[in-house]
């Protein structure tokens, strides 16, 4: 059985990586730069599993529990925030909400 | 064998991601992203950790993705209008920031010594793969992280409740709902949004409801 080198799990993490932030980066509806965000935060998870497997060390999965339960509360906590601005100003379109713009 | 699955699901993860970015409607992104977490829940298997694969499905694909529909659903989100922004300027900048970062990540690998192509990892030992291990580390070493978490969780619901609840001033009363019946709703998760409505956010109380309150 052949095994794949960490470094591709590497690239590939990094390269989901980058598509997460250009979506962050780029989209104005909030929830898709929700969506791109928890990309970011999975490939992250890929990175420490694949590093937990390179060094055969459990500690690189248990960060990953702790990253899943802070993904879990942010995603609830914005996705709160979302609804309440809805209702204020009927849109979630990110350019729009500049309240706090100066 | 095991590079077949591995270049299978890295393609299918990396074409979804893609369409995550990419797609227009929130909803065919959020279960393309589905799809992603799904070939990434594979390859945590392939990297000998089936537990934090099934926990990905669980978790992610289970609960949070169900919440990113129940919110889109909710807010009845239309596709993005594309009229009144230069998205080029923005665009090119946000890939020019995504290379750079790329770049980085890839002098960081390239530091830790590993090297595209380098030798396959040492076999995978029963103690990385197995529950045991695992669940002493949690709760021996790791404890105080996990209570914490635990503590993150009951604050993020109670701020996520307190956050998406309605106000007071705006909370319609059961007899306010018995009389007024016909009443145009204005909150608008209770009535969708209308399109032909001009105004977008009037106080709930509108005046006329008052009068017919007097």
């Amino acid at each position: 059985m052949s095994s794949v080198p960490i470094s591709w799990y590497l690239l590939l993490s990094a390269v989901l990586f980058g598509i997460g932030a250009i979506g962050a980066l780029t989209r104005r509806n909030g929830i898709s730069i929700f969506l791109s965000v928890e990309l970011m935060l999975n490939a992250g998870n890929l990175t420490l599993i694949a590093y937990a497997r390179q060094w055969n060390d459990h500690t690189g999965q248990l960060i990953v529990f702790f990253v899943m339960a802070v993904a879990a509360a942010e995603a609830a906590v914005g996705l709160a925030l979302f609804i309440a601005v809805f209702r204020q100003r009927r849109t979630i379109d990110v350019n729009r909400l500049n309240l706090l713009q100066g | 064998m095991e590079t077949v699955i591995f270049f299978l699901f890295a393609a299918l993860a990396i074409g979804s991601a893609i369409v995550v970015v990419t797609h227009r409607s929130p909803i065919y992104a959020t279960l393309s992203l589905v799809l992603t977490l799904f070939s990434m829940a594979v390859l945590f298997v392939l990297l000998g950790a089936p537990f934090v694969g099934v926990l990905q499905i669980l978790v992610y694909a289970g609960a949070i993705v169900v919440l990113f529909l129940f919110v889109i659903m909710l807010l009845n989100v239309q596709k993005e209008e594309n009229a009144h922004v230069d998205r080029g300027v923005q665009l090119w900048i946000a890939i020019l920031g995504a290379v750079v970062f790329l770049g980085l990540f890839w002098l960081a690998f390239w530091r830790t010594g590993l090297r595209i192509g380098g030798p396959a990892p040492a076999r995978l030992t029963e103690d990385l793969v197995g529950l045991k291990g695992l669940a002493t580390a949690l709760f021996t070493d790791y404890l105080l992280p996990f209570e914490i978490v635990g503590l993150l969780l009951l604050v993020a619901v109670i701020g996520a409740t307190v956050a998406a609840r309605r106000s007071d001033s705006e909370t319609v009363r059961p007899d306010d709902d018995f009389v007024s019946g016909d009443e145009p709703r204005t909150d608008p998760l209770r009535s969708l949004p209308d399109p032909h409505r001009t105004s977008v956010a009037e106080p709930a109380y509108s005046s006329s409801k008052r009068e017919a309150h007097s």
